[in-house]
């Protein structure tokens, strides 16, 4: 990324997006009270954020549900029409961030192609029971949650980590509940995370709608995968790791963005570098993210959404690949996927780059990247526990591989840096410890507090199986 | 609306929940400050087949220790027992000492650095109660660790980031 680039990216917010904000902050607002008693104020956000998809096919009914909303009849269907007017107006403000970033940077956009996917089969009494939650949290506002309130999830949830087409579900509502549980009484919370809290609502309810399309099986790929980093992505009781890397096709073509995520269910006590012990059932793509080598996938699914769905016996560890090396050649010209239409929303935004030439500076809090006279704001809250990356090697970094995201402002999120070390030049990659930590620091302290899931399972091995 | 976009409520992407620190598991394998209390379980030190279930509540400082069979902890005399003890000290490594004092509502819950300090300022006393919400939320707990590995993208974890705050 250049400095023209970065300033083409970062020209004030694209027309429409201060506007759409602007209501959608107003109804997360409500649904700190909740949408059962609205004052006149929550009832205009109600009818405002309905408003502005009257023109959609949402429309009549968005209309008609505030109406009713508005005027205290609450009914379940309804709030899943304003959670549906909220979670489309932001996958329009996202559609327009998206559509600046790849005018910035010339980042050519595949187009979105439905995949031909069967039907869900996920169970509708299990999704029925977690809408149900999820219109009472809305009626009874964040304000009043309380620890009976989020107890009344646990069964729900339960039921849907036994069922795999429920997993994305599950672990976002686990996620949720979990902060709730810990907030709890919420009353007693000084401010709240209105819009995070209201995103996290908004997606559960499109997740467990029903008639959902089944997932998609995805399209055999052959060709080369190159690593670029690798995101962690962790909450209490999950751990997802989301590999970027660049694909290029066996048949020739231009190289694709592909990204592909393993991730399982932990417990909170499985944290730092202890997560890559859950996630060892992957040993080819958790060996060439260790070791910075290429890998060659033979009919590896490639969903529509840019994801290989990844199987470790179609790929076999290959040559060296330095991160830095595919970064600097070969990243500027790759293909980049479309998302699918649910996962539209700012949040989602993640699109690999690659900065050298800057000067990490502190601001703030935090650490800034000054280009020419242009700068980014470094996401330093993003670093993983799980891996080699702190914020003393950004300050002395002279080149970083990162996701560009936006939060409000655009934000650059490094995956791996290249940095002076007593005069060395190092290159320090998220992914570095994908086979144990290599710092005898990390090891000893990981050794001090022992293995934490196999303790567990004796536990589980003596009292679960009774 | 003229509100700044990039206030702490305008954000998806907040901390809500530190991490906790990584622990050893052996001898109290479950800590949780969850439903009004500071509860866990205790693997007992003579029978490898016994756990004890404790708890102290928020505010009252009511306290229990049993096995899961309802059992009651032969070490409780009006006073917490071992079992508790080493709850306390536990959950002070797992979430930090102020975190723990400030959920159970202890009085100068800012100057608490230790499980001594914290459990002298404890004003409640023994109450019993069932162990059998505290075990089955352990045994939940311990069914994460069942479940498979996947590799569908869970899109939904974009608004959860790893961050270093363990280190």
């Amino acid at each position: 990324m250049l400095d023209v680039q970065l300033g083409a990216l970062d020209t004030g917010l694209p027309p429409g997006v201060e506007e759409a904000l602007g209501l959608v902050s107003a109804f997360d607002e409500t649904l700190g009270t909740g949408l059962g008693r609205l004052s006149q104020e929550g009832a205009q956000a109600v009818t405002g954020l309905a408003a502005a998809v009257a023109a959609t096919p949402l429309g009549d009914r968005a209309v008609e549900a505030a109406d009713k909303i508005a005027t205290g009849s609450v009914a379940g269907d309804h709030l899943t029409m304003l959670a549906g007017a909220r979670a489309a107006l932001l996958g329009a403000v996202a559609d327009a961030l998206l559509a600046r970033l790849d005018e910035a940077l010339g980042r050519t956009r595949a187009q979105w192609e439905e995949p031909a996917a069967g039907p869900a089969e996920a169970p509708e009494n299990l999704l029925v029971g977690c809408r149900s939650w999820l219109h009472e949290v809305a009626i009874t506002g964040w304000r009043g949650v309380g620890h009976d309130l989020v107890a009344a999830s646990d069964q729900a949830i339960e039921a849907m980590f036994g069922e795999p087409a429920l997993r994305r579900a599950a672990v976002l509502l686990d996620g949720l509940a979990a902060e709730l549980r810990a907030s709890s009484p919420v009353a007693t919370m000084e401010k709240l995370p209105e819009r995070r809290w209201a995103d996290l609502w908004t997606r559960a309810l499109m997740l467990t709608q029903p008639g959902r399309a089944g997932a998609d099986p995805g399209v055999p790929v052959s060709g080369r995968l190159l690593i670029l980093g690798a995101d962690v992505h962790e909450h209490a009781t999950a751990v997802q790791v989301q590999v970027h890397g660049l694909l290029e096709p066996k048949d020739g073509g231009t190289p694709r963005l592909v990204r592909t995520a393993i991730s399982a269910t932990k417990v909170d006590t499985v944290v730092g570098p202890a997560v890559w012990g859950v996630l060892q059932d992957y040993p080819a793509l958790l060996g060439a993210l260790a070791r910075h080598l290429s890998l060659d996938l033979t009919d590896m699914p490639l969903l529509a959404s840019g994801d290989l769905l990844w199987d470790d016996a179609k790929a076999a560890v290959g040559e060296l690949a330095a991160p830095f090396a595919v970064a600097r050649v070969q990243l500027a010209g790759a293909l980049a996927p479309a998302g699918p239409p649910i996962d539209r929303h700012p949040v989602a935004i993640a699109e690999p780059v690659f900065v050298e030439g800057y000067k990490a500076v502190k601001a703030g809090e935090g650490i800034e990247f000054r280009l020419g006279d242009q700068a980014i704001a470094v996401a330093t809250d993003r670093l993983p526990g799980c891996g080699p990356l702190t914020p003393q090697l950004l300050a002395t970094s002279t080149a970083c591989i990162g996701l560009l995201r936006w939060d409000g402002r655009w934000l650059l999120q490094p995956l791996a840096v290249q940095s002076t070390v007593k005069r060395q030049q190092v290159a320090v990659h998220n992914g570095d410890w994908a086979l144990g930590p290599t710092d005898p620091k990390v090891v000893k302290s990981l050794a001090r507090s022992g293995d934490a899931v196999a303790v567990l399972r004796e536990r589980a091995g003596r009292l679960l199986r009774k | 609306m003229n509100a700044d976009p990039t206030a702490w409520e305008r954000r998806s992407v907040t901390l809500v929940v530190p991490p906790v620190q990584p622990r050893k598991l052996a001898k109290v394998p479950f800590v949780e400050l969850a439903d009004g209390r500071l509860q866990g379980v205790v693997s007992s030190g003579s029978d490898i087949g016994r756990v004890y279930v404790s708890f102290i509540a928020a505010g009252t400082h009511d306290f229990n220790c049993s096995t899961n069979n309802n059992r009651p902890c032969g070490g409780l005399y009006g006073s917490p027992c071992k079992h508790l003890n080493s709850l306390v000290a536990e959950a002070i490594v797992q979430y930090g000492a102020g975190r723990v004092a400030r959920y159970l509502r202890v009085d100068g819950a800012e100057t608490v650095e230790t499980s001594h300090d914290l459990i002298r300022r404890l004003t409640g006393g023994h109450e019993p109660g069932s162990a059998a919400v505290v075990f089955s939320r352990f045994l939940r707990h311990l069914g994460y660790l069942e479940l498979p590995a996947s590799t569908a993208p869970l899109a939904e974890m974009h608004w959860f980031p790893s961050t270093g705050a363990v280190r």
